[in-house]
């Protein structure tokens, strides 16, 4: 798209002004998460770029946050805490989230929009309320300051991300393909392993990512439910910048922006694959 | 469906012959010989079963571990258990009294038993701290007066009794406050939460200028999270313009980078944003070097408004550019361009011809944005400071540090009703169906 050949002047003038606005939010929106990355490898323990490391001298770079970071015991039980709430809240969610899109994406499910609107309001009502009413509920029957309660927290929240993917997966989903395979003669478990399952996979799979960003990156709910023994990495960060802010923190920020790379990647590549698998062009 | 359910009735063939008519099979059947009316409403009926068994187990987890606490917590803000559990006696003898001058000596009686026993299963410090919410200097009153009951005979008197442990006894005020919150249920912390209280004759009043707080707290929650919604979508409009009309290899490059900071930790773009804007962080070294800003007037632009603002804005700006970059991307260009063909200037053409078209995205991003502003925490109570702090943040002190739990869960209901309000009027606009992610 260049600037047409019969644009006027100002037109043309306009044309690059547009461009050049636009390069600057796209800079907004991918440069703060960039500048934490050399950041992160400062040698002193500030939070902005020594004249060392202007200067490109090697004595202003170190790792020795990431040192700090993978030898600190807190941190590393934290990563440890993470990962059991964020993988186990994943596969309840996905398990039970799949199965419902099943049912919602049926044409004979009465109440479908009330239903669909009750499965995703927990991404709709703000944390600090689902937080707050989880630590009284779950307080009550004693699943507060416990892996179980922290888990099913994350669950509930990762739930609306598996139901919308899911669904939309389902949505274009060619129903005479389970005719077709039942018409050749396979059974219905068969139909639903060779032939709905293959295609709505790639979907699947990135509503699983989806619920394990939201529940590798959730706070409020932890802070409230989670006692001592289940402090999760965005918790260590949260008190981190609250209390002694160090370096620290952006060298654990850079391997999260790292995850998150690697997350969303996946989530191209398998929406392009479900794509293509439905006969659309990717875009 | 309902038309070949409802099945073929022999008056809807008028032209058949007579003989044919009389012939017997007028209903039509199945192989096995079962109506085909009665065969397809069961098939119809166990695909509605199969769909809704389907849904079950995921409903019913949502219900149990999601609907109802919020319930918990929206029967909590009404919720008032102390006084009429604590101070049952008193509660009894005080239903009579007409509110004139002191309650009789009964009353008097009543609470003396009531704060002996709660003195001795140490029990009383939770109505004590229940009353202070309603009238400041109950605590007190009511934790002395446990000291100091706690080993006591019934007096005779127990009037003088306890006017004279502490005179606040003989001012009626304390005595209103109990008689109102006698009931189990309560609307004192919708007061509280909306600045108003009760006076001494019972009315619902405002509260002194010097003690309000949360409804200025909520507008300004409303009018940041406007601010924020419209810098979003001054901010997401044109990228999504652009995106939406360059060639799809280019634009899917350029998504990224929409995308990879809806994919980011919130909490590490919240520590990015405090890095740069602090006193001592990039922006202002940057200022500096140039010779912008001299050393000493390094800008606050964190733990205030701005960087409330700041950051929000550009957590928050993805959620505006996907929405409005997929109802842009439905728009032809051969619209603009016959536009431009009729003779309508490039402002003129947009102005009539392509923003219209871009309002359903307007609204959709525009009510997503808003939604999750009003409920941020995170983000307001990290880079907030003071003048940035929103709402959500008083219910978490509430929760966390004063523990008036009573007060959090009415703000929380509050904000709740908001929040369903905006996300009905979501629902009608996009239809949840219709939401997409990433």
């Amino acid at each position: 798209m260049a600037a047409p050949e019969n644009a006027t002047a100002p037109e043309k003038a306009w044309y690059y002004i547009f461009r050049v606005l636009c390069a600057l939010i796209f800079l907004f929106l991918i440069g703060p998460i960039l500048v934490i990355i050399p950041l992160s490898f400062n040698a002193e323990p500030y939070f902005t770029f020594t004249e060392a490391m202007l200067s490109f001298d090697p004595a202003g770079y170190s790792f020795r946050w990431y040192e700090d970071f993978f030898t600190s015991d807190e941190w590393l039980r934290s990563i440890r805490n993470s990962f059991i709430v964020a993988i186990f809240s994943t596969i309840l969610a996905t398990v039970l989230g799949t199965i419902a899109a099943l049912g919602l994406s049926s044409r004979f499910m009465p109440y479908r929009s009330l239903v669909m609107a009750i499965l995703i309001s927990p991404m709709i009502v703000p944390l600090i309320i689902s937080a707050a009413a989880m630590f009284f509920f779950y307080s009550k029957i004693e699943l507060a300051q416990t892996f179980v309660g922290v888990i099913l927290a994350h669950t509930a929240l990762g739930i609306p991300f598996v139901v919308i993917t899911v669904t939309a997966t389902l949505t274009g989903f060619d129903h005479t393909l389970t005719r077709a395979s039942a018409s050749l003669g396979a059974d219905p478990t068969r139909t639903f392993f060779r032939v709905i399952l293959p295609l709505v996979t790639p979907g699947v799979i990135s509503g699983a990512l989806f619920a394990f960003i939201t529940s590798f990156d959730e706070v409020v709910v932890v802070l409230f439910l989670a006692g001592p023994e289940q402090r999760t990495i965005p918790i260590q960060m949260w008190s981190g910048i609250r209390e002694q802010i160090s370096p620290t923190i952006l060298a654990v920020a850079t391997l999260l922006v790292l995850l998150s790379i690697t997350l969303l990647t996946l989530v191209e590549l398998l929406r392009r694959r479900s794509e293509r698998l439905r006969g659309m062009t990717p875009g | 469906m309902s038309t070949i359910s409802s099945g073929p009735r022999p008056a809807d063939y008028p032209n058949r012959r007579p003989e044919e008519a009389v012939a017997e099979p007028t209903v039509m059947t199945t192989a096995d010989g079962t109506p085909l009316k009665v065969s397809l409403s069961r098939k119809l009926r166990r695909s509605k079963i199969k769909a809704m068994l389907l849904v079950a187990p995921l409903f019913v987890f949502l219900v149990v571990s999601f609907v109802m606490p919020i319930f918990d917590m929206l029967s909590r803000s009404v919720d008032n258990p102390e006084v009429p559990t604590e101070l049952s006696r008193t509660v009894a003898a005080i239903e009579g009294w007409d509110g004139e001058g002191l309650p009789p000596e009964t009353v008097f009686a009543a609470a003396f038993q009531d704060i002996k026993e709660g003195a001795q299963n140490r029990s009383i410090g939770r109505v004590a701290t229940r009353l202070n919410y309603e009238e400041s200097g109950a605590r007190s009153l009511i934790m002395k007066t446990a000291r100091n009951v706690r080993n006591a005979e019934m007096p005779a008197n127990a009037k003088a009794f306890l006017i004279d442990i502490d005179e606040d006894w003989g001012d009626p005020a304390i005595w209103h406050v109990i008689q109102r919150e006698s009931d189990p249920y309560t609307l004192s912390y919708y007061l509280a939460a909306l600045d108003m209280e009760y006076n001494a004759q019972g009315e619902i009043v405002e509260k002194p200028e010097y003690m309000q707080l949360y409804v200025d707290l909520f507008i300004r929650t409303l009018w940041m999270s406007l601010l924020i919604t419209f810098l979003t979508l001054l901010l997401g409009y044109p990228v999504a313009y652009l995106l939406a009309n360059l060639p799809m290899r280019i634009s899917n490059l350029l998504m990224i980078m929409v995308l990879l900071p809806f994919w980011t930790s919130l909490l590490v773009r919240t520590t990015t944003w405090i890095a740069i804007l602090q006193s001592q962080g990039v922006l202002n070294d940057m200022m500096v070097a140039v010779g912008l800003i001299s050393d000493d007037g390094r800008l606050q632009m964190i733990h205030n408004q701005t960087g409330t603002i700041i950051a929000m804005t550009h957590i928050l700006l993805p959620f505006m550019i996907l929405p409005l970059y997929s109802v842009m991307k439905t728009i032809p260009p051969s619209y603009l361009r016959a536009a431009r063909s009729m003779g309508a200037s490039q402002l003129y053409a947009f102005r009539r011809v392509y923003f219209p078209q871009t309002l359903a995205g307007i609204g959709a991003g525009g009510i997503l944005v808003f939604i999750l502003s009003i409920g941020y925490y995170i983000t307001p109570a990290l880079v907030g400071g003071q003048s940035g702090r929103f709402i959500t943040n008083f219910i978490a002190y509430h929760m966390q540090s004063s523990l008036n739990w009573g007060l959090a869960a009415a703000i929380a209901s509050i904000l709740l009703a908001a929040v369903v309000i905006l996300y009905l009027l979501y629902n009608r606009l996009v239809g949840v169906d219709n939401m997409k992610l990433g």
